[in-house]
């Protein structure tokens, strides 16, 4: 069963969100990839101000293909969230409360998590004409020259994600894998 | 002598950039559903449910599968006896890509220069092309565009002749299970074994084409897919890589000689969104 939740998402729901959750996000949510997060970082070490006020906000990890006649956005699903990694705890540290994306963070993104109180939620990667559906509205708010890896706001409604990492240490990549794991011979 | 003109080859390989992106393989969706029945996991299952129904959505409203249209890989067959008239091959497949991409509404992910200012080209040029020249007088292309997630988790090594199948299984397996959710699983493996480095690189990356889960007809490697199969979807990783059974729909082994001295062993991993289309002129 889905909880419905809205973005930015609250301490309090944070808090109170479990790894393996699975949710409906509706509300506002920013997008940001590899060279957008370079540059976020690179303003903030100027000690300037970011494009956006981050404190609470959640980041999804995306660069959409573009947009059709009549469409809201293309295709729109998570990017590797890895490559974000070197970026991540610093964001978080000016109150980034939230990231969506795929795929497995350093134990350094994770200690930062717990330690802000944040969250890491992971959309269906590959899901991306699906996960299109439930974005309403979309508008590119700096970095236009980056093209597919501009800084966007969406706003969104009942998009799908489950909660990998949480507030509390949770972690449904590992938790999922041991579950599911055979040994086998002489597997390590 | 039969003459190709260039220009269709543009205009192929612009379609079949734009099909591949749309459209899913009926091989690939049937292995999916069969996923579907066998997985256990509820949130492997969810998952498997998205990803069938995103291929219905990008079907039915020409969107691309997945936001990563890749980069375009091209392998072309030349028959020796045909011959390109009004253009450049290499020149016609590029400019086919620019205009499928362009036309498709496709991502252009392709930066200049790799280290350094990694400039957007904004066509999404040049593709990736690997030409052969066979019997015949026909051409073949196959557009495989391949996204950068699962593609950043390429492995390649040399083992040693002693270390043989058992070091092979071991480097393979090893390869998906620290990769996981990393490469969009369900996955398929494409692994070539043998030759020299590039050899193996490329046989990992042909054995990607092979219809999913079609076994290799020689029965040795036949085997060894199997077991391979069987030992990644023993590792727990599942559909998105939520925890699950199915963590790889197929694993595909190409094989070929090798130095007395080497075992080159490349693996090759194509996310669930496993694209390639083909046509011959």
């Amino acid at each position: 069963m889905e909880k419905k939740i809205t973005s930015p998402i609250s301490p309090d729901v944070v808090e109170g969100l479990k790894a393996g959750d699975q949710v409906l996000i509706s509300g506002v949510i920013y997008v940001g990839r590899d060279a957008a997060h370079k540059r976020l970082v690179e303003t903030l070490d100027k000690g300037e101000k970011l494009p956006f006020d981050i404190k609470g906000q959640t980041i999804y990890y995306m660069g959409p293909s573009p947009t059709k006649p009549g469409h809201v956005i293309g295709s729109a699903g998570p990017t590797t969230s890895g490559r974000m990694d070197a970026y991540t705890p610093r964001l978080l540290a000016v109150g980034l409360r939230a990231m969506i994306g795929k795929g497995l963070r350093t134990d350094k993104v994770k200690e930062a998590i717990k330690e802000h109180k944040a969250v890491y939620l992971a959309a269906t990667g590959g899901a991306a004409a699906l996960i299109a559906k439930s974005i309403t509205k979309s508008e590119i708010i700096a970095y236009e020259e980056l093209g597919p890896e501009a800084l966007l706001r969406l706003e969104v409604k009942d998009f799908p994600a489950v909660v990998i990492n949480d507030s509390k240490g949770g972690d449904l990549y590992q938790e999922g894998k041991a579950k599911y794991r055979i040994q086998v011979g002489t597997k390590k | 002598m039969r003459e190709i003109k260039a220009k269709d080859i543009t205009e192929t390989v612009a379609r079949l950039s734009k099909e591949a992106n749309y459209y899913l393989g009926e091989d690939v969706i049937s292995a999916l559903k069969k996923a579907r029945e066998q997985e256990e996991s509820p949130a492997g299952r969810q998952i498997l449910d998205q990803i069938l129904e995103n291929a219905k959505i990008a079907a039915k409203e020409q969107m691309p599968l997945c936001q990563d249209c890749g980069l375009a890989v091209v392998f072309v067959e030349m028959g020796q006896d045909a011959h390109i008239a009004g253009g450049e091959l290499i020149q016609a497949i590029n400019e086919g890509v620019r205009k499928g991409y362009a036309e498709g509404y496709l991502r252009k992910s392709v930066v200049k220069q790799p280290f350094s200012s990694r400039t957007n080209t904004k066509d999404n040029t040049p593709a990736i092309i690997h030409t052969e020249i066979v019997p015949g007088d026909k051409l073949k292309i196959t557009v495989a565009p391949k996204g950068g997630g699962s593609e950043n988790m390429s492995r390649f090594t040399v083992l040693k002749p002693a270390q043989g199948r058992q070091g092979v299984v071991d480097f393979v397996v090893n390869a998906v299970d620290e990769a996981g959710s990393n490469p969009c699983p369900p996955t398929i493996i494409g692994v070539g074994i043998g030759g020299t480095a590039e050899k193996a690189v490329i046989l990992a990356k042909k054995a990607l084409l092979r219809e999913v889960g079609k076994p290799s007809p020689d029965p040795e490697v036949a085997e060894l897919e199997k077991e391979l199969l069987q030992r990644i979807n023993s590792t727990g990783v599942g559909p998105g890589g939520v925890g699950g059974r199915i963590t790889s729909l197929a694993v595909h082994v190409e094989a070929f000689p090798a130095h007395i001295a080497s075992l080159p062993v490349a693996v090759n991993i194509q996310c669930h969104s496993a694209r390639h289309k083909e046509a011959v002129l």
